[in-house]
């Protein structure tokens, strides 16, 4: 990408369309201006909109944003702090937004099967690129979805052929670094991936937000995901951004017939998050996993935002997420279970349990059922307390110092969420992050090992 | 071991223990028998050092030390070991977690070598036997699910793991079916020491047919009103606590 000479500046509540894009194909210039009049009439969400009420991006509106660079500054050993011990398969490496060819590994891949930067795969397989991107996320409504479709630059493209499995994960990690107009306005990223899992076809995707820079910048991300007949997909999002981060991640996934998935969330870094999971569960027999942890400090808010849709009969959803607040942050909570009229035997639970330790910390949670069949089963349960102060006790009688026993509380109540992970290095490695937020981390470790 | 002098303590501003005194030596048993509200758990729970009762008189020494500048870690380290009534629910912590950071915690408190998980092993297994508990329970989160007996088996199996010098069996007998408590009595009757002493908390006299104890004492309304030996608990078994609460209220 040529350095712009001048930065451009771009205020979200006066947001124009830029001009059609030298080099890309016209339906897109068309799907991405069609985006920026929806965002232009949407406008930047505020509290009055019952989706956005308990969190405040308003402040964007009004924010200096500009397209963040492409630097050359990113070498392996910058992202060596970010590895993850033992995880195989490919990487992708996209550096403000811009796939970084020296620091991504492809391995090689059953025939087919496609793992390419977006903005290759548009050049070189246009069509097929045409006939899902945007077809799924919904930019008509979704403000932030609209945004990422009007300011859309590079990402994933995957593309897993009928009855082909990817047994290695494929890794794409997202790093937000310093380039040459940093400190003049925010800079935003808009990363958008587009996962095609073919029939009876199997991937396993890690969508992964680190940054090396510790001054305030946002990202806009959007992941399309289908998820073919009888195909089994697994999405991660591990949310690492830095401290004054903005991050906004919406996962839409189309599920056929006979599909499983399973998308497993961590939180751990930013400001201000907002995770954003769709799954339609468009053909019977479905099973879709939507499992989370948080783990907030500071003054951080996290905010998870489910909707499930049941669109067909005999489908099973489950939604699992749980929190750990500390100090001044605040999370939210909301699951939304949509029944359609036509989908019985719906199978939905939703559970969401928030573990409070200290009181100046804050968690909304919110379930919301819509149900419009009648033969379904729906429960959801949501709980925020604190640790109970009898099983620190009894831990301490035990002779457990009160660090200790809090510790090995806390750790067994965000244990659940790690242990419905499936891929180990990922465990560990979020292991290892728990227990470094611990009191007493390193003793309610050495008690695990037996 | 043991020394405690006109013990006054409160829970929510209500008094429930009021001026106890009690001694207990190396190697002896003691029963402290009572109605319902007498202060029986309390003295227990004081003694564990829960800090919802609030000592506002009296002191407690073991072994010389100020018992009550100690928090409940340290008292466990320096050996008391409460056998709870209500053993908690841990979801989430393998019994062996739970039980390997016990051990160590202990053993680092008293300055000796951590055990690993291979001694830890050996160590549960032999003590399994003790107290006739299953090893599938130490897979097991820490007491979920477990039935009332396997609770209380549970509680003495970590008294035998963690071999503390004074145990306090707190009500341990209630809600036991017979079989229960005669291995728990066994478990306890295993363990019994010249260097270790028991107290042994109970309503009723029935355990202590299992669990012989060198004294008897009858707390009423927060204070020891009786000692005696163990013919004093079949004495109350016959009569009910009633004669002894008449005799506590003239004495006042």
């Amino acid at each position: 990408m040529t350095r712009l000479t001048e930065t451009h500046m771009i205020r979200l509540s006066d947001f124009v369309a830029e001009p059609d894009r030298a080099g890309r194909p016209a339906w897109l210039n068309e799907l991405a201006r069609r985006a920026a009049a929806r965002f232009a009439s949407l406008g930047v969400p505020t509290r009055r909109q019952e989706e956005w009420r308990l969190t405040n991006v308003e402040t964007l509106a009004q924010t200096e944003f500009r397209v963040a660079e492409e630097t050359a500054d990113v070498s392996a050993e910058d992202l060596a702090q970010f590895d993850i011990p033992g995880l195989a398969g490919s990487r992708i490496v996209f550096v403000n937004g811009i796939c970084a060819p020296s620091l991504t590994s492809i391995e090689s891949m059953p025939k087919g099967v496609m793992v390419l930067p977006l903005r290759e795969a548009i050049a070189s397989h246009g069509e097929l690129v045409k006939a899902q991107l945007g077809k799924h996320a919904d930019a008509e409504h979704d403000a932030f979805t609209a945004l990422n479709t009007a300011m859309l630059g590079d990402g994933l493209f995957v593309f897993v052929p009928k009855g082909t499995v990817v047994d290695q994960p494929i890794h794409v990690l997202n790093v937000t670094a310093a380039d040459e107009a940093n400190g003049s306005g925010m800079s935003m990223t808009s990363p958008r991936n587009l996962i095609i899992i073919g029939e009876n076809a199997q991937a396993t995707i890690i969508e992964d937000y680190v940054a090396l820079t510790d001054t305030a910048y946002f990202t806009n991300a959007v992941t399309e995901m289908v998820v073919g007949e009888h195909a089994h997909a697994v999405h991660y999002l591990l949310e690492r951004e830095s401290a004054k981060a903005i991050n906004i991640s919406t996962l839409r996934i189309d599920q056929k017939a006979s599909s499983n998935f399973a998308s497993h969330s961590v939180l751990l870094g930013g400001a201000l998050v907002r995770n954003n999971i769709v799954p339609v569960l468009d053909g019977e027999h479905c099973e879709s996993l939507l499992n989370g942890l948080y783990l907030t400090r500071g003054r951080q808010h996290v905010d998870n935002h489910m909707q499930v849709v049941h669109a067909k009969p005999n489908c099973d959803s489950r939604q699992f997420y749980k929190g750990v607040l500390s100090d001044e942050s605040t999370a939210v909570f909301s699951g939304r279970i949509i029944v359609a009229k036509d989908a019985q035997k719906t199978d939905a639970k939703q559970s969401n349990a928030n573990l409070l330790l200290t009181d100046k910390c804050r968690a909304n949670t919110h379930p919301q059922l819509e149900i419009y069949a009648d033969d379904v089963k729906c429960t959801h349960g949501a709980t925020i307390g604190q640790v109970d102060e009898n099983a620190v006790f009894y831990l301490r009688a035990r002779g457990l110092s009160e660090a200790a026993a809090r510790g090995m509380l806390i750790h067994a109540f965000a244990e659940e969420s790690l242990e419905r992970m499936t891929l180990e290095p990922i465990k560990t490695y979020l292991e290892g992050e728990l227990f470094s937020r611990l009191p007493q981390g390193t003793t309610v470790r050495e008690s695990m090992d037996i | 071991m043991l020394e405690i002098r006109n013990l006054h303590a409160n829970i929510d501003g209500q008094e429930i223990l009021r001026g106890l005194d009690l001694t207990i030596n190396a190697g002896e048993v003691h029963s402290i028998m009572g109605p319902n509200g007498s202060g029986k758990s309390t003295l227990a729970q004081v003694l564990a050092g829960r800090e919802e009762f609030e000592v506002t008189e009296g002191s407690i020494t073991f072994f010389g030390q100020d018992l009550l500048e100690m928090g409940p870690d340290e008292r466990a380290i320096a050996g008391i070991f409460l056998a709870f009534q209500y053993p908690v629910e841990i979801p989430g912590v393998r019994t062996t977690q739970f039980l390997k950071a016990a051990v160590n915690a202990i053993r680092k408190g008293r300055g000796e070598p951590e055990m690993d998980a291979m001694e830890l092993v050996k160590l549960f297994r032999e003590k399994t036997k003790l107290v006739e508990i299953d090893d599938e329970l130490l897979k097991r989160n820490v007491n979920e699910g477990f039935s009332g007996g396997e609770k209380k088996r549970h509680e003495i199996f970590q008294m035998a793991v963690l071999e503390p010098k004074l145990c306090v069996l707190d009500e341990t007998d209630s809600g036991l079916d017979i079989d229960a408590l005669r291995i728990v009595s066994q478990g306890v009757n295993a363990m019994r020491d010249k260097g270790r002493a028991f107290l042994v908390i109970t309503h009723y006299q029935r355990l202590l047919n299992y669990i012989v104890p060198d004294f008897v004492h009858v707390l009423v309304d927060g204070r020891i009103v009786r000692t005696g030996g163990k013919e004093l608990a079949l004495e109350l078994e016959e009569k009910g606590y009633g004669w002894i609460e008449s005799e506590a209220v003239l004495a006042r």
